[in-house]
């Protein structure tokens, strides 16, 4: 009996203390702006997007102890779509029509962005992705912080074709078999061959996600590479397979400085689990590295190590885009004096805000920014090398002027245009 | 190299040449050094397409200390410090800071933190003109391995007033690897030759070779500038078109026999990867889902003793493997057993429930590793002998991981089968299999039997997972990418035949390596997955199907 009553009170204290949270978490949303996190943080993805969902637990817990936005706090509500595509969808639709979240952050691969799309626009959302992609893209309720095509690829083609590249006569286009370096792909090969190199010179191959055997493909590249003209590798390997592609190309004696590898996918967050050994010299483009030497990026990396605790983590590019996004949101949010989605919208052309490389950037009328682009040599400790940047900050092209079709395409979301793919004005 | 490079480099290679035939007289060059000073300061200022211009004249002043600050411009050891723009040379100490000499003297200026100094730039073109220039000053160094990097810079230079030191160092030269690439550089210089006889002479002592480098240079001179023939001399170039037709044709064969040993060493990982499985699965009937994350402990297994062993004892890192392997497999061997005595064996007959257990216990396992270990990739190192590759005369290169994983895929079928036809253990397993009421009429504990052949399936899974270490990314998502495979190999060998998936694991290994060159990765895999459905409907039960009462029942 005594035992009895003893669960009975437990079980009415566990009742209270629910209902006593409830009803704080209801008083809570009243005076919060929710901002959505939808990042895996299970599954494949999860070892490159579980950090960029910590950067912006971060991110949103500074601008709280800033005093938080518009007289409120930020809440961050963290979804997990573990790495499975039509959850995205789903957890994209949970954020908005359920949590009512004001702006959401998140997705990785293209595949993911393209399953949450029709939510976004069917709910009128906002949605901030950080991550490279291929272009060929302009939504209304999409803002793009990472790099297009014209910002990663061929900037990084131009330096391999180029005297301090080694002027590459050959191209090995390498990638996973997906969306991204297909057509990334597509835009490289005809931008070559307005650089005058026939598609002779050009040899492409995709392999499946987390292709584990890179020596008959590593032996192409060789053959390929020996026959009379310098070659140059540009890879859009996705993820896990990169690790076993370099170590294939070490052991296979393949160096840097005979066959250079510049990547779009490896950044300082994959660099850090496995031996950089093999890397060495190969190149990486991307808009940020952790090693520029600029005092706002000092503050980033010194405020990440503070929140995440651990000196050793590193930051990339993608948490940057996610620093710039967020902080172009909350710089809008103020603007417009609300965090109503089509106000933002508004408020969110021309904002700028300082890069952690120093410059400034901008976001554009096309839903993308501008921003620098770096191009770095992998160094033993997982680091880049800068060797070489642009003057200045180049715009962000939803629509490559490389592949024809999309060439005629404009994405302009002011007026007269209001579009993400016209060919004329609208108004 | 450019015409340009080469005709500013002229004057200053013969003073090398000079330099590097008198190294083994004593030098004073005091008013070379101080101009050395200048010089080096003027390296940390000048922009990375200036810098060799000044290494140029670095190498010009004939200073013995050109040497060691070159290496560590190459070695990306060259450093300016912030404070005061002065050029130092700094090493890694423990503490994560910088031992700082100074380039010219050699005496220590002091450590700093590594915000402190500035790296002095250099990319892939700098580095390997330096490593060309580089090439003459070490040529004649007692290291082997400086003198072959010193024949490969001459290779790339191809600098014509270098052919008499070559000529020098092959009659001296003992080393295989360097005589060979020595003549290599010969080649290439006497093939910038304005004689059209010394040309041909050197493309006919290319014809005995299939290697890359000298493919490079054949078809080299069958290229056109525009409409101009890279080599005018028509002779020449028949030569070379003739020569490098019989390459090829000598090479078709050897790409053959790597193609072979491509598909054998794919096979071999296959093999690894489903022996465990063939028995939990082949001998005891078990789906088990959770087959591919018995090799992912077994690799995290090796990143934690490797881990041990670089805090405790960094010397006997190239041990770690050995002692990984028994670790590896009693790990995976426990969490297998636990997982029979724990989940499956009240499911055995019902295969539908096992699949969907086994499978949420790998989904439990994956996500435990993860909250463990963290969700990115671990790093495992490889020892020295694992690393590099055999590079045959014939041009085709062998990699030693992966022949070191051949090797022990074979030792691990043989101790397997050893244990299944040689030990007690062994006998009272298959008299489990084949009849359950009758083993245990004659007295053998089945259920004991069960659990360590359980046991047995999941620690080569784990020692599996050591070898796959070597070769894929130690990551919670390991399992999932082999899980597929093995149930192919064994379904396709044969259920309940060891053989039947090491002749599954080898031919689908091969076959996979032979479609690879021309249809792609994925279009390759596709079509093996289609060739292995259209196989099962004609043979249902495999390569080696088993006989039997045990099989019909």
């Amino acid at each position: 009996m005594g035992k009895l009553t003893k669960w009975k009170s437990a079980l009415a204290a566990t009742a209270f203390g629910l209902a006593a949270t409830a009803g704080m978490g209801a008083a809570q949303a009243a005076d919060t702006i929710k901002v959505g996190i939808l990042h895996s943080l299970s599954g494949t993805m999860a070892i490159s997007e579980t950090t960029l969902k910590d950067a912006m637990l971060m991110l949103i817990d500074e601008q709280n102890k800033k005093g938080g936005l518009l007289g409120m706090k930020l809440e961050p509500v963290v979804v997990d779509p573990a790495s499975d595509w039509p959850l995205f969808a789903e957890k994209a639709r949970e954020l908005i029509s359920k949590d009512g979240v004001s702006v959401t952050f998140g997705c990785w691969t293209s595949v993911s962005r393209k399953s949450v799309l029709p939510v976004f626009e069917e709910l009128n959302g906002m949605l901030f992705y950080p991550v490279q992609y291929e272009g060929e893209e302009s939504s209304r309720n999409v803002f793009y912080t990472g790099a297009a095509p014209n910002q990663q690829a061929v900037p990084a083609v131009d330096y391999l074709l180029g005297e301090e590249g080694g002027e590459a006569k050959r191209i090995v286009l390498l990638g996973t078999d997906y969306v991204y370096p297909r057509t990334t792909n597509k835009i490289l090969r005809s931008y070559l061959n307005a650089k005058g190199i026939a598609d002779a010179d050009i040899m492409e191959n995709y392999t499946p996600f987390g292709h584990s055997d890179w020596q008959t493909i590593v032996a192409q590249v060789k053959e390929f590479a020996s026959q009379g003209k310098k070659t140059a590798v540009v890879s859009t390997i996705n993820g896990d397979a990169n690790v076993p592609f370099y170590k294939e190309l070490a052991n296979q004696g393949i160096k840097a400085e005979d066959i250079p590898v510049v990547a779009f996918s490896v950044g300082e967050e994959e660099l850090a689990g496995l031996d950089a050994g093999p890397l060495v010299g190969h190149l990486a483009a991307w808009n940020y590295f952790m090693s520029v030497d600029t005092p706002e990026n000092d503050a980033f990396i010194k405020a990440w190590h503070a929140f995440i605790k651990d000196e050793k983590r590193v930051t990339n590019d993608p948490m940057e885009a996610h620093y710039i996004g967020f902080k172009m949101w909350v710089q809008a949010v103020e603007q417009a004096g609300t965090t109503d989605v089509d106000a933002v919208r508004q408020a969110m052309y021309g904002q700028t805000v300082k890069n952690l490389t120093g410059g400034v950037a901008v976001m554009n009328t096309n839903h993308h920014l501008s921003k620098p682009v770096l191009i770095g040599e992998i160094l033993e400790d997982g680091q880049f090398e800068i060797v070489s940047a642009t003057d200045d900050v180049v715009v962000g092209d939803a629509w490559s002027d490389f592949i024809p079709e999309s060439a005629k395409l404009t994405a302009d979301w002011t007026y007269p245009w209001v579009c993400g793919n016209c060919e004329k004005p609208r108004f | 190299m450019s015409l340009r490079q080469w005709m500013r480099g002229g004057a200053l290679r013969f003073l090398m040449v000079f330099w590097a035939l008198a190294v083994l007289v004593p030098h004073s060059g005091a008013s070379a050094a101080e101009d050395l000073g200048t010089l080096v300061t003027e390296l940390g200022a000048a922009s990375l397409s200036k810098k060799q211009a000044v290494v140029d004249r670095m190498v010009a002043t004939g200073a013995p200390e050109v040497v060691p600050i070159l290496e560590a411009l190459v070695g990306r050891d060259l450093y300016t410090r912030k404070s005061d723009g002065v050029v130092v040379i700094g090493q890694k100490t423990s503490g994560g800071k910088l031992l700082l000499t100074d380039p010219l003297t050699g005496s220590e200026v002091g450590t700093v933190g590594s915000r402190e100094v500035k790296r002095i730039k250099t990319n892939n073109r700098l580095r390997s003109s330096v490593k060309a220039v580089m090439g003459t000053l070490t040529l004649m160094s007692p290291d082997p391995q400086r003198r072959l990097e010193a024949a490969d810079g001459l290779l790339k230079s191809s600098d014509q007033a270098m052919l008499p030191l070559i000529e020098t160092a092959l009659a001296k030269e003992a080393d295989a690897a360097v005589k060979n690439a020595l003549q290599l550089a010969k080649a290439s210089i006497k093939l910038q030759s304005d004689s059209a006889e010394e040309r041909l002479a050197a493309v006919q002592s290319l014809a005995d070779r299939t290697d890359p480098e000298s493919r490079v240079m054949l078809s080299r001179l069958l290229l056109k500038d525009g409409d101009v023939w890279r080599e005018p001399d028509e002779m020449v170039r028949a030569t070379a078109g003739k020569t490098l037709a019989s390459m090829e044709s000598r090479l078709e064969m050897w790409r053959t026999v790597e193609h072979l040993y491509q598909g054998i060493s794919l096979g071999s990982v296959l093999l690894l990867a489903a022996m465990g499985l063939a028995i939990t699965f082949g001998v005891m009937g078990v789906i088990n889902m959770a087959h591919g994350e018995m090799v992912m402990l077994g690799a995290y297994t090796t990143f934690v003793v490797q881990e041990v062993f670089r805090s405790v004892a960094p010397g006997l890192f190239d041990w770690s493997l050995a002692v990984a392997l028994p670790a590896a497999f009693l790990m995976s061997a426990l969490v297998g057993i636990a997982m029979e005595r724990g989940c499956i064996r009240f499911l055995y007959g019902r295969p539908l429930e096992t699949l969907l257990a086994t499978w949420g216990i790998s989904l439990v396992l994956q996500q435990t590793v993860r909250s463990i270990f963290g969700p990115t990739n671990r790093e495992v190192g490889a020892p020295e002998w694992m690393q590099g590759a055999m590079e045959s005369v014939a041009g085709i290169t062998l990699t030693y991981n992966r022949l070191w994983i051949i090797l022990f895929s074979f030792c691990v079928l043989g101790a397997v089968l050893l244990v299944l036809k040689k030990t007690a253990f062994g006998l009272q397993m298959r008299a489990v299999t084949q009849n359950r009421e009758m083993a245990r009429a004659m007295g053998i504990p089945t259920g004991r039997v069960d659990a360590m052949t359980f046991g047995l399936g999941s620690g080569i899974a784990g020692i599996a997972g050591v070898a796959l270490s070597q070769i894929d990314n130690v990551s919670p998502n390991l399992g999932q990418a082999y899980i597929v495979d093995s149930f192919m190999v064994v379904v396709f060998g044969g259920v309940g035949n060891l053989w039947g998936a090491f002749a599954g694991a080898m031919s689908l290994g091969v076959v996979n390596k032979l479609l690879e060159p021309w249809a792609g990765a994925v279009l390759g895999k596709i079509l093996v997955l289609v060739a292995i459905i259209l196989f099962i409907q004609k043979r249902p039960r495999g390569l080696f199907a088993l006989r039997g009462r045990a099989v019909e029942s």
